[in-house]
């Protein structure tokens, strides 16, 4: 046995509990907790792999960028409601339950599979300078499309906002400024 | 090397850091009382211990066994965790940066950072964005209006901050070509004119745009807001006593000690510094003598803004993160980019 099953199975059972606590729980916070507690873990994992670049973004832009704004809506909207329980879906269980079950018979077909995997030890795939190289070098053109298209959305969404039938609405202005230079820095990223 | 091996090593790192953060947290809390004391002429602590240096070890004892008072109206479990989440992340950042040279045990090198990772500096700012959540959670879930508000206020400012600092590392990463603490120390190495330290000071709006965001993101004055007495009684922690307070307080000035070290490494040359030709019984302990000399340099600045300056309005707060400090960290990568890359490259017209 050694250290890294060890931390495997830690985080593994983490992130499963955490997504137990995202469907189970009935305050929405508490999801959002849950939610954070799985991305956390994911970036464990991915440390696991030697991609410690993924890691770290996976916590800078999930963790701390992505659920700090969910968490923020989620506080400010709906502090003391409870959701509603009615399940509007007819058959909505049984569905559930074939689904369920098509997932799982995947996941083992999945297991069953010989996958190829990266030869690991000799060169880690996920140093900042390999996807630097790649990003910057290989991928450059839909790199940058993908800024264009990210900050597009950005200046769309910020213009549904505050234009709204030709009319300039004033109080979203004094809003809160921190949504869209987030959208952007996710962009640029 | 086995993996046991590291796995041991890696722990006792742990404790250590664990325990030299306290440690330094129980002078920084001393010296920041003196400081003040001193800047206000008067005399700070003096009854415990000479110069009341045992004053912060009184008070956490205090604190320990004073009784836990939790509100009825609380979120019990998030209560619970969130000043343990306040600490977490101030620990783990100090887990990265190097306090002194790397020695040699046996046949293995050891660096004195808890982890010399690859990609310390991203580390570190995304442990810095995990700490919003202490403030939200406390906030929130102490079902309370002013812990609300303070901790609505605290993100904000965090959030904002944030990206100028993220923003302000950038130059330092264009520059030495890495992202890991302990390279960034390496480039910084030798001297100028054989007394100067070739540090990365010539970044120096990099070095001040960090810095005034490094107190902003510690919630500290002038950038306080957060626990406005006269406005919001004592922010996101107003509901927390005993030794859960404690928690925070800890945290807050761990996070004081972290921004200082921090800028030491990036800026200030990290534990680089002269010798004078000492003999290796003191030679070895000198690089963290340096370190720590300057840090406290830096620590002694935040309680210098603190003692002198006013706190900011709320407006004024997020005009000057969003409308000053990102626009010229902006201007400033773009200009120290086209610098470099002519260092680099040469002009473009040879």
């Amino acid at each position: 046995m050694n250290p890294e099953l060890v931390v495997f199975i830690v985080f593994a059972a983490a992130a499963l509990a955490g997504a137990v606590t995202l469907v189970a729980a009935r305050n929405p916070v508490y999801s959002a907790m849950g939610l954070l507690l799985t991305m956390v873990s994911m970036a464990v994992f991915y440390v696991l792999n030697d991609a410690h670049f993924v890691a770290v973004v996976q916590v800078l832009i999930y963790a701390g960028a992505v659920m700090t704004l969910f968490l923020f809506v989620i506080m400010l909207i709906g502090v003391d409601k409870e959701e509603s329980r009615e399940e509007k879906i007819p058959y909505q269980r049984p569905i559930v339950a074939v689904l369920a079950g098509g997932l799982i018979m995947l996941v083992f077909l999945a297991g069953r599979t010989a996958w190829v995997v990266f030869d690991n030890g000799v060169t880690p795939v996920g140093t900042i300078e390999n996807i630097a190289d790649e990003l910057f070098g290989t991928w450059m053109l839909p790199f940058q499309a993908t800024i264009l298209l990210l900050t597009i959305a950005a200046v769309g969404s910020l213009a549904l906002a505050l234009y709204q039938g030709g009319a300039r609405v004033e109080s979203a202005l004094a809003g809160e400024p921190e949504d869209e230079p987030a959208a952007e820095s996710g962009g640029g990223e | 090397m086995s993996g046991w091996e590291l796995f041991f090593e890696a722990a006792i790192k742990a404790v250590a850091v664990f325990a030299l953060v306290l440690v330094t947290v129980i002078i920084l809390v001393w010296f920041e009382r003196k400081v003040v004391a001193d800047m206000q002429n008067r005399l700070g602590p003096m009854r415990a211990g000479p110069w009341g240096i045992l004053q912060t070890i009184a008070d956490g004892v205090k604190l320990i066994f004073k009784e836990p008072v939790v509100p009825r109206k609380v979120e019990y479990a998030l209560y619970m965790v969130a000043p343990i989440a306040a600490l977490v992340p101030a620990i783990l950042i100090f887990m990265v940066i190097p306090i002194g040279e790397p020695f040699t045990l046996g046949d293995r090198v050891i660096n004195l950072a808890g982890a010399d990772l690859n990609i310390g500096l991203l580390y570190i700012l995304a442990m810095s964005s995990v700490a919003v959540y202490a403030v939200v959670l406390a906030g929130w879930a102490s079902g309370s209006k002013y812990p609300l508000l303070g901790s609505v206020r605290a993100s904000a400012q965090m959030i904002s901050y944030e990206a100028a600092m993220g923003l302000a590392l950038v130059p330092v990463v264009m520059f030495t070509g890495t992202t890991s603490m302990s390279k960034i120390v390496d480039a910084q190495a030798g001297d100028f004119l054989g007394f100067l330290g070739v540090w990365n000071i010539i970044l120096i709006p990099s070095f001040i745009i960090f810095f005034i965001s490094g107190v902003a993101e510690t919630n500290r004055a002038p950038f306080d807001l957060v626990e406005a007495e006269n406005e919001i009684v004592g922010g996101y922690h107003t509901e927390y006593s005993g030794f859960r307070f404690a928690l925070f307080f800890l945290a807050e000035y761990a996070n004081i000690f972290n921004i200082s070290a921090i800028t030491v490494t990036l800026f200030l040359g990290g534990w680089h510094g002269p010798n004078f030709g000492a003999p290796d019984w003191i030679a070895w302990a000198l690089p963290i003598f340096w370190f720590m000399a300057k840090s406290f340099m830096l620590v002694f600045v935040f309680v210098w803004i603190r003692a002198s300056l006013p706190r900011m309005r709320y407006d004024q707060l997020m005009a000057f993160g969003w409308k000053k400090l990102i626009p010229v960290s902006l201007l400033w990568i773009v200009l120290s980019s086209v610098a470099i890359a002519v260092r680099r490259l040469g002009l473009p017209w040879t």
